[in-house]
């Protein structure tokens, strides 16, 4: 193949010398390919994708076989089940809530400020999200009853507050908020960062206060990140274990939420309510997943 | 007026150092210059967007090198127009007077006398997401002129449009200039127009990247046939 001429180049004394020829370098008919590469292509890539959807379709009909629709029933119609869901369902809104509220600033402050040590901050949000839950329960646990001098937090709190924590339902929505609040943070920074700021600017040269802009121009586009956040806050809640069974317990018709009824039935062997429980819990993840798909916010991640 | 007397700002790792000039009440500059000269930069200082190094910043022999950009009382109209998606077009021009408790009959008032002037009274009640460029860029500058600013700061407010839309529209920037007796400063690229709608064009030019920059404020054709 000779090489292909450039129109634009100044002759040079080699092309003067030998003007290039009309055949070869102007053969540049396009020809097809097999598509043999694209077929490899979508097999490759499609293949390691199935892999995964069809473990978790797998598990799901796993549990749906192993279960009736009659212990299903009974498993729901115990009470302390049911208690356990009503307990869920405040919990979780509640620790949704309580994430919300943090997050919306704390994310707007993340995305629109650089300040010294924001990269610590944005460290410390992450740490709940990698702590194994176990030590997260501890942690909490241990906070509420390390002594300083005289004082404890939870004595104080008991005591002095008349509202101790510590193996009661408020330890339940602490230990969620504690997790959940992390990615309702990570997802309102998105949220904002996807928002023009100059719309915030020009609202302040117009007479907005930092904080007028925040409320008048900011939020109303955050809408659907709000969403998004409280609910993967919610979903997030519903998920949390381990730091629940460290920190809040599971006493029955007390403290126990729906995943450590799964941990109680399984432990006491009742396989069939701990299977009916999961799925329980499965249709309630697949709902709130649904809601964030119909939100179409695509930031589920 | 708008005055800066050696200003100094710091954007990013550049430097924009001992920046003077001096744009009287009514008069109308044109900032021109190399992209990335800075004069963005320059407009976002006088609006109280961008802090300044040192130097000062005068409005009507008013330092308010200082002040929050809400208190300088500055129409700004950004590149990227900056729109609010939430809100229509109405309430684009009622923005800045909610903000400071206009009583509704002279909102009301404001708005029509605006939207007529703009000629965008059909779109005052649609949302801003498909407005067409230019459709876009006179909400802005409604916005901007909302509150009877004492100067308007256009960060090249007509790159967006076809020349004849961009002819009427200088025309209107004109009118708005003497009509309403602000003083306007006008970033833009085009020659043609800012001889067409300044009475002084403040040129900024570097010869090499790391030399001080250059000003020179120089009459346009249109400064020297019309009185300031």
């Amino acid at each position: 193949m000779a090489a292909p001429v450039d129109p634009l180049q100044p002759p040079t004394d080699a092309g003067k010398a030998r003007p290039p020829k009309a055949g070869p370098t102007a053969s540049v008919t396009p020809k097809r390919s097999s598509g043999a590469s694209d077929a490899i292509f979508f097999i490759v890539m499609g293949g390691l994708s199935a892999c995964f959807v069809l473990l978790i379709l797998l598990l799901l009909a796993a549990d749906l076989r192993f279960t009736t629709f009659a212990d299903f029933q009974a498993a729901l119609l115990k009470p302390e089940i049911q208690a356990a869901f009503r307990l869920t369902i405040l919990t979780c809104t509640t620790a949704a809530i309580l994430s919300l509220w943090v997050a919306t600033p704390f994310g707007y402050l993340l995305s629109r400020y650089k300040f010294p040590g924001r990269w610590l901050i944005d460290t410390i949000v992450d740490i709940p999200m990698v702590l194994p839950p176990l030590v997260l329960g501890l942690s909490l646990l241990i906070l509420f009853h390390l002594p300083f001098g005289d004082w404890k937090l939870e004595s104080w709190l008991r005591e002095d507050v008349g509202f101790p924590v510590t193996y009661r339902w408020p330890a339940v929505v602490l230990a969620q908020f504690s997790v959940s609040c992390a990615f309702a943070i990570r997802t309102m920074r998105v949220t904002f960062d996807q928002i023009n700021p100059r719309a915030e600017d020009v609202a302040r040269t117009l007479g907005c206060s930092r904080g007028q802009a925040f409320l008048q121009i900011a939020l109303p586009q955050a809408w659907r990140g709000m969403l998004a956040a409280g609910t993967i806050a919610w979903a997030r809640a519903l998920g949390e274990f381990g730091p629940i069974l460290v920190f809040a317990g599971s006493t029955r018709f007390k403290t126990e939420v729906l995943s450590t009824s799964v941990f109680l039935e399984f432990s006491v062997g009742q396989l069939d309510a701990a299977v009916a429980v999961s799925l329980l819990m499965v249709a309630m993840a697949v709902v709130v997943l649904l809601v964030l798909r119909g939100l179409g916010t695509g930031m589920a991640t | 007026m708008i005055e800066l007397r050696n200003v100094t700002i710091r954007a990013g790792n550049y430097r924009l150092e001992k920046i003077s000039f001096r744009v009287e009440a009514g008069q109308y500059a044109a900032i021109m210059g190399v992209t990335g000269i800075g004069k963005t930069t320059i407009l976002e200082a006088v609006c109280g967007l961008r802090r300044i190094e040192s130097g000062n910043i005068f409005i009507g022999d008013i330092d308010v090198t200082h002040w929050s950009p809400a208190d300088r009382k500055l129409g700004y109209v950004p590149q990227d127009l900056a729109l609010f998606p939430t809100m229509t077009v109405r309430e684009h021009l009622e923005f800045a007077m909610r903000l400071r408790r206009t009583v509704s009959q002279q909102r009301e008032a404001r708005v029509a006398e605006l939207s007529k002037l703009l000629n965008i009274t059909p779109l005052l009640n649609r949302k801003v997401a498909k407005l067409s460029g230019g459709e876009a860029q006179r909400v802005a500058l409604g916005r901007a002129l909302s509150f009877q600013p004492s100067a308007l700061l256009l960060d090249e407010p007509l790159s967006a449009l076809d020349s004849a839309t961009r002819t009427a529209m200088q025309e209107l920037l004109r009118d708005v200039n003497r009509q309403m007796g602000v003083a306007v400063l006008h970033i833009t690229h085009n020659e043609q127009e800012a001889a067409a709608v300044s009475d002084v064009c403040i040129r900024l030019t570097r010869v090499q990247p790391h030399e001080a920059l250059q000003i020179t404020a120089a009459p346009t054709r249109r400064g020297y046939g019309e009185p300031g």
